[in-house]
């Protein structure tokens, strides 16, 4: 009771200062991140095997608790006989480099945009607005299957459709502020002294926005991990040779009979992973966004 | 209300004018369909002959004038896959996506809308929290890998229940289950947040004051105050309605427009692609109309904030 009394006094304050530590679940979730982060940048070196080399004696090898697995293949080996562990860890890598592409083509393009509509209002605002209202009412991925499947599917144009995904919440989130920036003393002092239109808005009115846009692109990141799992899934996202979360699901749903691993390890990854964000992404909101809370 | 109805119509129309214009131009300027549906080994004859039957030998702007002008009679083309119409194709699959889809929706707010409504009256209970940890897990777990799991569970372990197909109402449940998961997660973290927003409101102290029973005042005050938001979320409900069908309709086998879009695109079948996207679109088009008139016609006091946000 006492700690919530605490709590309320100090939440009816002016903002604080004092430095509290984030719960368990998000300093795990963090934790979880930063391992997930040094796994991919280390792919290479962590990893055992080459993800696509194929050991044909050992195929469909089960992990090293169940009868008959070993510590050669710790998570078994695929129908191919490739190493389960070593294809996992190169898929994390994928997915994470196509999430955070993605992630900061959106932040990019959404703040430029942005920027642009609060800049100069009028047509270029209604452009704007209607390209959001548009992407807003329809759901994403059925407009990213259309667009894979009729511009084929490389891994540059992929990335891309990654990044359009979710441009328009960041859009939508710096024309509100800068809207209302624009109006404070600061901005219209810089343009009383002269400033250029790029200076005030990149180097005067980002900062003060940046804490919006950076809860937005860690609760854009898990959903666009998500998006690309699932496409990858269906077979229409990362393509082999290349390996990502979502499409070894996708191979090992065939073998769940046999080999439930090769399905049951990425889908693990997948879940924590996205589940890490959410965690910190919803922890970071509270804490630098006070007016986004219950969005 | 008229021209607030009328407005948003506009708006509504134009989306899906634009939605029309995007597939329209996304299907044709991107390589030539003859091409990669006939093959490069065939004579030029037969391509010629292929692109004459499919109007592809017409003038971009003219193609786009015809296609209008087909789109607004209802006629989407024809698959190139079986030489029938585009949308029989769709129709055919139609009643078992719907099926899937409105017994999930049912299914998911049966049980999101009282958990998210219970953990808000029992704030900070070990309900709220246990509430607050499965819909956070729910929305992390995509729904291919709740359908994986499930079927490893249900079909594989227990051997209880049926992996693919839609022949009984039994192929019905792995489906639903999977769908209503993260769904039913995400409707018990909105509906909480909705229901304390609601309990904290000056009327509710007034009600306790006036004698009124917590229940009766829960009841008759939080409860229908408490709905009006959960209108605004159906729209996006409807949505990862339709995107989880998509997924799920292929991870089950189930013969709906789900795997048929999916198929589709991996065969290139330019036809049946656009009618499935463009009937996606009037359908959320149209949901959000709905939406914003009853929202309007609920919740008057949104009448003064026209303005964008």
């Amino acid at each position: 009771m006492a700690a919530k009394a605490l709590a309320q006094i100090q939440n009816a304050g002016p903002p604080r200062r004092t430095r509290r530590l984030a719960p368990v679940s998000v300093r795990i979730a963090a934790g979880w991140i930063v391992a997930m982060v040094a796994v991919s940048l280390l792919a290479d070196w962590i990893a055992p095997f080459d993800y696509a080399t194929m050991d044909l004696r050992n195929r469909l090898a089960p992990p090293v608790w169940m009868d008959g697995g070993g510590w050669l293949h710790a998570l078994g080996t695929d129908d191919l006989g490739r190493d389960v562990l070593s294809r996992v860890i190169h898929s994390i890598r994928t997915s994470l480099l196509v999430a955070l592409l993605g992630t900061v083509i959106g932040a990019v393009l959404g703040t430029s945009l942005g920027f642009l509509a609060a800049r100069f209002g009028g047509w270029i605002d209604d452009l704007v607005m209607t390209a959001i209202d548009f992407q807003a009412a329809l759901p994403f991925l059925i407009l990213a299957l259309a667009a894979l499947a009729f511009l084929g599917n490389s891994f540059v144009l992929f990335v891309a459709i990654m990044g359009i995904y979710g441009w328009e919440r960041y859009a939508r989130i710096v024309r509100g502020l800068t809207l209302a920036a624009q109006a404070q003393g600061y901005a219209v002092a810089l343009r009383t002294l002269g400033a250029s239109s790029p200076r005030i808005y990149f180097a005067h009115i980002l900062p003060n926005i940046a804490s919006a846009i950076i809860v937005n692109m860690t609760l854009n990141f898990p959903e666009t991990v998500l998006l690309e799992t699932s496409l990858s899934f269906l077979g229409l996202g990362i393509q082999p040779p290349l390996t990502s979360l979502g499409n070894m699901v996708g191979f090992g749903r065939d073998y769940l009979l046999t080999a439930w691993w090769i399905a049951v390890c990425p889908a693990a990854a997948i879940f924590l992973t996205t589940l890490a964000f959410s965690l910190l992404g919803d922890w970071l909101r509270d804490r630098l966004d006070p007016t986004l809370r219950g969005r | 209300m008229l021209t607030f109805v009328l407005r948003k119509g506009a708006r509504a129309a134009l989306t899906v004018l634009l939605l029309a214009t995007f597939v329209f131009f996304i299907l044709r300027l991107t390589g030539d369909p003859a091409l990669s549906l006939v093959g490069l080994d065939v004579p030029p004859e037969a391509l010629e002959a292929f692109r004459q039957r499919w109007g592809l030998d017409q003038p971009l702007w003219k193609q786009y004038a015809i296609y209008l002008r087909q789109l607004a009679v209802g006629d989407f083309g024809r698959s190139f896959i079986g030489d029938r119409a585009a949308w029989d194709v769709v129709a055919d699959r139609l009643p078992k996506t719907l099926l899937l889809m409105s017994v999930t929706a049912v299914v998911t707010l049966a049980l999101g809308i009282p958990l998210g409504i219970v953990a808000a009256l029992r704030r900070d209970t070990w309900i709220d929290r246990v509430a607050i940890g499965v819909s956070v897990a729910g929305l992390s777990l995509p729904n291919f890998v709740v359908g994986i799991l499930l079927i490893l569970l249900f079909g594989v372990g227990l051997m209880l229940l049926p992996t693919t197909g839609s022949e009984t109402l039994w192929h019905l449940v792995l489906p639903v289950a999977t769908m209503a998961t993260g769904d039913a997660a995400v409707f018990a973290r909105f509906s909480r947040s909705a229901m304390l927003e609601v309990l904290n409101q000056p009327y509710m102290r007034t009600a306790s004051a006036k004698g009124r029973v917590w229940r009766d005042a829960v009841l008759w005050h939080a409860l229908p105050n408490a709905a009006i938001p959960l209108v605004t979320v159906i729209g996006l409900y409807m949505g990862r309605l339709i995107v989880g069908a998509v997924v799920t309709e292929n991870v089950f086998a189930w013969p709906g427009v789900g795997s048929l879009l999916v198929l589709s695109v991996e065969n290139r079948d330019l036809a049946v692609v656009q009618t499935v996207v463009i009937l996606v679109g009037i359908t959320m088009v149209l949901t959000n109309l709905t939406i914003d008139i009853a929202y309007r016609w609920l919740d008057p006091r949104t009448a003064g904030q026209e303005g964008r946000a």
